[in-house]
């Protein structure tokens, strides 16, 4: 155990991150007190990204886990494994960030089954602890550690949501889809593209979360615009990037797509 | 040359009204015809004369004949002869001129002779097909609709190829062949199924079709929630309408078809985003002291104005709307004998459009230039485009613009609308006030509506494969309520199946995705408790082989829809029982809510019967989320024997709501007694049939159809309706106890 290094979870360049308010100093406060944190928005807004800023912000290891339906609490926990001389005990994620002083992040939270969620209610109230009952051990948490979990409200079913006991252990940040200006520049910055192409993508993307509730679950996201950014800086011609980035991968009904497909036409034609 | 008085003693007539109108259509018809020709034309026309059916086909010929040649060529002429006498020797000979007036209009449209040809064949095959006849020899009494089918025949083809007016003639042929008086009115364009079938044989691109992608690029593009409205074009006679909008949507022709090589959806879209442009950027303004000129260049330049507006957003329209624009010539138009308003206007329009536009007009290019100031400005307004209208027309006024002679070649912006939303009258009009009609209208407005108006539903016809659209009529309404404690008390006297059944019910309590630990064979390792098992082997004891784990779905995501069969058999006593069917479906359907209510799955209950396909009564008696409370409990009570049973317009409407049901299983069953039929249908495969397509077409929704059936005899047709999925109750007694058992073995 002694080898690990969680210096290895460190991130060395800052992620470039473009706040929409004062999502940065009111982060840096809650983390003053270590106070667990939820991020909530719609896919693709900047959520993971503002988390991982965060983390270079403040010099903390960060260990994400994508959360999945399969997933169970050994696996956020740790367990026995098998070598040559008989069982050693690995540390899960969570353990791994509580014993060393990360900050832990839970993407997409809602995926985990609601009775692996429980395990960290320990973490998150007053105690800080984490009891490994398989091993017999109680982790106090580190003073650096810190748990951040991320969860996209609109989507899924009724059914994927988070207990109430779950919920109400975090402070909650809401985050959006930039301001059109904002979303311009961020694309201008993020692929390099110029602004009109920038602004251009923008304008699709306003129009294409118009028809949010009628026709799409969900909007373009900035993170597929930056991929559209990108495929044209990297010469792609633009209606066909567009195409490619923006409208295939949000929709399989013919007529949203014609619809998105005029827009684009209508825009760069 | 022989001189018209040669071909005047060549014909033989001796009515004194055709000599008087020869000279005229002769004169007509050496213009067109050949030598040949014109033998063909005398020799039939005196033939027609004297055919003993009075004055009027001869005159109709001599019209018309002509006319027919030079649209479709002189060979067709003796077709005609031959037919026309093909006419006179059946009972139709009233047709005679009917069938003479339609073909000129019909020529100018088929255009080919053998197009032509295809029409008379038509003519005939209808004329055989709506004839009467007796054991096959040719009948005495005339087709009810052949005239009425003549007269329509033009109109019919402005709209139709021939193929499509095949289908018409067919399904009108089909479908009111025992209704001589409908059948007239469906070929006289007077019934709405016949304009159904008119607007469904038609070409073009139907808005219909497209009506929610436009509605999405509303939505998207200019976030506005308006309505797209359509408005019938081609059926209209006379001069078509131009697209408008009001408060209450945008009205768009309901067909287009391809212009200038821009397809029928292109066209709409043009149409679409000139009308958004204007709701977003033009204000109303007071037309009472504009004149009718300025007015019209205001319009103009407001367009102009708006889609300058609109482009600087969506650049690509530009190209959209100039694949739409005519492009006038720009000395098309002669400034001395002839109004040029419209040209000029058109051309500024135009040059405004497309920068490289060519023109050199000194006073066009000044206002494109004065325009493209304007609009180099950060906002403008209705007002400024206005007083540059208004400029515009004082600079550029000729003469000649009040002549009545107006050039309208190359004027008219097919996806502009008529821009009636832009003017502000404030002085209704130079008459008096009416003040009787208000009152009158009021008096008009009285509440006719008992309750709710039909659905109306197709129903599949299995001899032309194809549905009657809009066939019957569906009346819904909540079924009227009994004594809820009739139900009560059946409950109670069924308190020995309600345990069992509970029994049954306990086991498929809904539980959500689980997974099972402890497998010896599943489908991924279960590690922690593999390496207890090792643990255990390695320190010498049995290991426990159920290393793997799996999962499994149990989720009850079922939404269930029972329709129960309310025709008048179901009041006769069933065999072996004194109660009747009815009072036997009461209890079973009472245990079976009772049962669902238990397990929580939502469960609609509705009753039907027919009497005839203007009355299919649909009575909800329970909805997906109510509960079994005393208010369902009392329709249940009530439920009494009704009329016939067309069970198809109920199977669609019971799948309509389940269509809108989120679940992830959809069932409808349907508790009948007998086979479907109405007294309106004589041929009993009829509404079987049907009943199979509404079941085809529930199961392509995603709703599983399900048949209880009371009938002992059921087997010769349920299993054409429903395919494997049924089951024949023999025993009826045993029924409450079946009903529930089955419905939780079908939804396990």
């Amino acid at each position: 155990m002694s080898d690990f290094d969680i210096n290895q979870y460190l991130i060395k360049e800052e992620p470039f991150y473009q706040a929409q308010g004062n999502e940065v100093t009111l982060y840096e406060t809650a983390y003053k007190s270590r106070m667990p944190v939820m991020v909530k928005g719609p896919t693709g807004c900047g959520k993971s990204r503002f988390v991982e800023h965060m983390a270079w912000k403040l010099g903390k290891p960060i260990i994400t886990v994508a959360c999945n339906e399969d997933m169970t609490a050994s696996d956020l926990v740790g367990r026995y494994l098998l070598d040559a001389n008989g069982t050693r005990w690995v540390d899960g994620p969570l353990t791994l960030a509580a014993r060393h002083g990360a900050i832990c992040y839970l993407d997409e939270i809602v995926e985990a089954r609601q009775d692996t969620t429980v395990v960290i209610h320990p973490l998150t109230d007053h105690r800080r602890q984490l009891p490994l009952d398989k091993k017999g051990e109680l982790v106090e948490a580190h003073p650096d550690f810190q748990l951040v979990i991320s969860y996209n409200p609109n989507y899924q079913s009724l059914m994927k949501d988070l207990k109430q006991s779950t919920k109400q252990r975090f402070a909650g940040m809401t985050f959006d889809y930039a301001p059109a200006e904002l979303e311009t520049s961020i694309l201008a910055k993020e692929a390099g593209v110029d602004t009109n192409i920038a602004s251009g993508l923008v304008q699709i993307a306003v129009t294409a979360r118009n028809l949010k509730g009628h026709g799409l679950t969900e909007g373009i996201s900035t993170r597929l615009l930056v991929y559209a950014a990108s495929l044209i800086r990297d010469g792609a011609d633009t209606c066909e990037a567009c195409r490619m980035a923006l409208v295939e991968p949000i929709t399989d009904d013919a007529d949203i797509r014609d619809t998105l497909l005029h827009a684009i036409d209508a825009i760069f034609g | 040359m022989p001189k018209l008085a040669d071909y005047r003693a060549r014909f033989k007539c001796s009515f004194p009204q055709a000599k008087e109108v020869f000279d005229a259509c002769m004169t007509r018809a050496l213009q067109v015809l050949s030598d040949k020709g014109i033998d063909e034309y005398l020799h039939a026309a005196s033939l027609i004369c004297m055919m003993g059916r009075g004055v009027e086909p001869v005159l109709v010929y001599l019209e018309e004949a002509p006319e027919v040649a030079n649209a479709v060529g002189e060979d067709i002429l003796a077709d005609l002869t031959n037919f026309t006498f093909k006419l006179n020797k059946s009972p139709n000979s009233k047709a005679i001129v009917p069938f003479l007036q339609s073909l000129a209009p019909v020529a100018r449209r088929l255009e080919c002779p053998e197009s032509m040809r295809t029409y008379l064949q038509i003519v005939i095959d209808t004329m055989q097909a709506t004839t009467p006849s007796i054991h096959g020899f040719h009948a005495i009494i005339n087709s009810p609709c052949l005239v009425e089918f003549l007269e329509s025949a033009p109109r019919v083809l402005q709209t139709l190829s021939l193929a499509g007016m095949k289908n018409w003639i067919h399904y009108g042929v089909k479908a009111h062949a025992a209704d001589p008086d409908r059948q007239a009115a469906y070929f006289s364009l007077n019934t709405p199924d016949s304009l159904t079938i008119l607007q469904r044989e038609r070409h073009g691109t139907l808005l219909i079709d497209h009506e929610r992608q436009l509605d999405a690029i509303l939505k998207a593009m200019w976030d506005t929630d308006a309505m797209i409205v359509p408005y019938p074009t081609a059926l209209e006679e006379g001069e078509a309408q131009r697209p408008y909008f009001d408060e209450f949507g945008l009205r768009a022709p309901d067909i287009y078809d391809d212009l200038n090589g821009v397809s029928g959806i292109n066209r709409y879209r043009a149409l679409i985003a000139h009308m958004a442009a204007h709701k977003r950027y033009s204000t109303r303004i007071v037309a009472d002291n504009y004149s009718p000129m300025q007015r019209f260049a205001i319009e103009l330049f407001e367009d102009s104005r708006v889609e300058a507006l609109a482009m600087r957003q969506y650049p690509g329209l530009r190209r959209l709307w100039l694949s739409l624009h005519p492009i006038p010539l720009e000395h098309a138009c002669n400034e001395s004998n002839e109004s040029c308003l419209r040209h000029r206007a058109a051309m500024l329009s135009y040059a405004i459009l497309n920068p490289n536009h060519g023109y050199t007009n000194p006073a066009i290019l000044e206002f494109l230039g004065k325009f493209n100031d304007m609009m180099a400005q950060e906002t403008t307004t209705t007002r400024d485009a206005a007083d540059l209208a208004i400029s515009f027309v004082a600079r550029t006024r000729r003469q000649s613009d009040a002549l009545p002679n107006i050039f309208f070649t190359d004027t008219e912006i097919d996806y502009r609308d008529d821009n009636r939303h832009l003017w502000l009258f404030i002085e209704e009009g130079d008459e008096e006030e009416i003040f009787d009609l208000s009152k009158k209208q009021h008096d008009d407005q009285k509440p006719e509506q008992t309750g709710l108006p039909p659905h109306h539903y197709p129903e599949w016809d299995y001899h032309s494969e194809s549905y009657k659209p809009n066939w019957v009529s569906l009346f819904e309404a909540v079924h009227p309520s009994g004594q809820a404690s009739t139900i009560d008390k059946l409950l109670e006297k069924h308190a020995g199946i309600a345990r069992q059944l509970k029994q049954l019910i306990d086991m498929i309590k809904p539980q959500n995705k689980v997974r099972i630990r402890y497998q010896e064979d599943g489908s991924e390792l279960d590690l922690d408790v593999a390496i207890r098992s090792l643990i255990d082997y390695k320190s010498g004891s049995s290991p426990d082989p159920r290393i793997n784990m799996s999962h499994k779905t149990d989720g009850r995501d079922f939404a269930v829809s029972l329709l129960i069969d309310l025709s008048a058999s179901v009041g006769n006593k069933a065999t072996g029982s004194t109660q009747t069917i009815l009072e036997l479906s009461q209890e079973a359907v009472s245990l079976l809510a009772w049962a669902v209510d238990q397990m929580g799955d939502p469960l609609a209950i509705a009753g039907f019967d027919s009497n005839t396909r203007h009355e299919v009564r649909y009575r909800h008696i329970k909805g997906f989320n109510e509960a079994f409370d005393d208010g369902v409990k009392a329709r249940l009570a009530a439920m009494q024997p009704g009329q016939s049973t067309r069970m198809g317009a109920a199977l669609r409407h019971a799948g309509h709501y389940l269509e809108h049901r989120n679940a992830d299983k959809k069932l409808l069953l349907v508790l009948t007694d007998g086979e479907p039929a109405d007294i309106d249908s004589k041929d009993p495969q009829a509404l079987i049939a049907d009943s199979r397509e509404a079941v085809k077409e529930l199961s392509q929704k995603g709703i599983s159809t399900y048949c209880i059936n009371l009938d002992p005899n059921a087997d010769t047709y349920v299993a054409d309706i429903f395919g494997k999925h049924y089951t024949v109750i023999d025993n009826i007694n045993r029924l409450p106890e079946r009903l529930p058992q089955l419905f939780i073995s079908l939804t396990k």
